[in-house]
């Protein structure tokens, strides 16, 4: 929400939505068009290069062993990190992690960790010393919205094709990375009184607010994060959370239980 | 959320841990203006839950690039003391912090009018000197306090709470042994109207118990409110006692 968009565009927008459309003719719960492309960088052990619209997003999954947390003796460990690198968009600087930075990565990691996606136990080497790390390191390629929705599935599709490389640490054979639920965030904004899904870049900068729920595949709902400066109201959250179960759910079985 | 959730009974006879109801708060106590440097300050206790806010502003923007011509910026800086929790807690921000720092910032900005101050910057600092869950919506709630302390123009208070799911129950404000080992916790904050600035969950919930649970949380909200704007008018009552003695002893008129 932070690129700066012309009174001019702003008002065109505005007059499209009080017309009941988007600037690009979209619905407003209609997605753009997703693509998902798995096994991209052969170095990473899982990865997925998703484009939803004209956001492009590039997710590697690294794996290595190394120590448990002490809670946790018996369980792996995710770690998820996001990089808006300057190539993605003029507003994007380099340099450490900024809180959108920040806030985009931790929202991912929810998704993956609440939905219990990754069966952690199974990643147990020998419990209290070694178990499996999974890194989940999120590229952005080209900043056109709605990053936090195309990173998400990125995450998940990228894990779907992930290999433990056990032989390479002499920990016996690479097995498929085991994965129990596919949590599918989706995200609204609200501007004037309309909600509109998957927002573009223009669209995220012109709104009030905007909420993310994370749907698990039992329809039940895992992970909630409002941002922005506006507010909402009981009804427009239920509505959102209503119509994110139904997306969620297409977009689940189109792209992922194949 | 839900790592070690074997073997833990959170209820007994229908009563939590702490002897509380399924919906009801922590013991809530806020002091207003606890700080002499602060243009408003706030101290609160939500549980075992210490927190202090301070509001410095609204004032000159540095670095200056940040300064909006239009309206006013708002930083609000959340902090944890190394102390604040069992494990010593490395000093200074981290990613936790940064996410925290951002959704509170925006929790309260709508609710302050920031155009009465272009080209300045409202400073939240919230300290969290002992966490006991709910340290978020802890800090939130007293940086309204002390945003209103400081006498900035708001549209109204903010109030924070947390709903959550333990042992397949929906509760109120979790402490920590309910957020541990709990199923979900949902902190929001909302106008003293019902308008949500700040909605977040984690965990897992039906939507059915994601509707309980929003009802619930908003009730909380509401006791809160009341709590805040006591302080509030408790302060100033006191500040009016101080005052009106001193009024009706007016100094004798000195004799030339």
């Amino acid at each position: 929400m932070s690129s700066v968009l012309s009174e001019i565009r702003k008002d065109y927008l505005y007059n499209m939505i009080l017309k009941g459309t988007r600037a690009d003719g979209r619905y407003f719960d209609q997605y753009r068009e997703i693509s998902i492309e798995r096994g991209v960088i052969a170095k990473a052990e899982g990865s997925a290069r998703v484009k939803l619209g004209s956001s492009q997003v590039l997710v590697g999954i690294k794996m290595q062993p190394g120590e448990p947390f002490p809670d946790s003796p018996n369980r792996g460990v995710i770690i998820t990190n996001a990089e808006l690198v300057p190539l993605a968009s003029p507003t994007f600087e380099p340099g450490p992690p900024n809180e959108t930075g920040i806030e985009l990565a931790r929202v991912v990691d929810r998704g993956v960790r609440e939905s219990k996606a990754v069966d952690l136990e199974a990643l147990c080497i020998t419990p209290g010393k070694q178990v499996w790390i999974i890194f989940i390191d999120v590229h952005i390629l080209d900043d056109c919205g709605n990053l936090i929705d195309a990173s998400s599935l990125g995450a998940i599709a990228a894990l779907l094709s992930t290999k433990v490389p056990a032989s390479k640490f002499g920990l016996g054979e690479d097995h498929p990375l085991p994965i129990r639920d596919l949590p599918i965030a989706t995200t609204a904004i609200e501007f004037g009184d309309v909600v509109m899904f998957d927002p573009d870049s223009d669209e995220e900068s012109i709104a009030n607010s905007r909420l993310t729920v994370i749907t698990t595949a039992d329809g039940s709902i895992c992970g909630l994060q409002k941002s922005g400066t506006g507010v909402l109201n009981l009804e427009k959250v239920h509505h959102i959370v209503d119509i994110a179960g139904e997306k969620a759910k297409e977009i689940r079985e189109k792209f992922l239980e194949v | 959320m839900g790592e070690n959730d074997a073997n833990i009974t959170f209820f007994k006879d229908g009563l939590r841990l702490d002897g509380r109801r399924a919906d009801e708060l922590r013991p809530l106590k806020i002091e207003v203006g606890i700080l002499a440097r602060a243009d408003g300050s706030c101290y609160i206790e939500m549980g075992g839950n210490k927190v202090i806010a301070a509001v410095y502003g609204p004032r000159e923007v540095h670095p200056r690039h940040l300064q909006e011509v239009t309206r006013a910026i708002v930083r609000y800086r959340y902090n944890m003391a190394s102390f604040s929790v069992e494990e010593r807690k490395r000093p200074g921000p981290d990613r936790r912090s940064y996410e925290l720092s951002k959704v509170s910032r925006e929790a309260l900005e709508p609710v302050i009018l920031t155009s009465y101050f272009p080209r300045s910057v409202i400073d939240v600092f919230v300290e969290v000197l002992q966490a006991d869950a709910g340290t978020r919506t802890a800090g939130i709630n007293a940086a309204s306090v002390a945003l209103a302390d400081a006498g900035i123009p708001m549209k109204s208070m903010i109030s924070s709470c947390a709903a959550g799911k333990v042992g397949g129950q929906l509760v109120l404000d979790p402490m920590k042994e309910e957020d541990n080992y709990g199923e979900a916790d949902m902190p929001i904050a909302m106008t003293p109207d019902g308008r949500i600035t700040l909605l977040q969950m984690d965990g897992h919930m039906t939507r059915e118990e994601l509707k309980t649970a929003l009802d619930m949380a908003m009730g909380g909200c509401r006791q809160v409110y009341e709590v805040q704007r006591k302080a509030l008018i408790d302060k100033y009552n006191q500040m009016e006692a101080e005052i009106i003695p001193d009024q009706e002893q007016p100094q004798e008129a000195e004799v030339l």
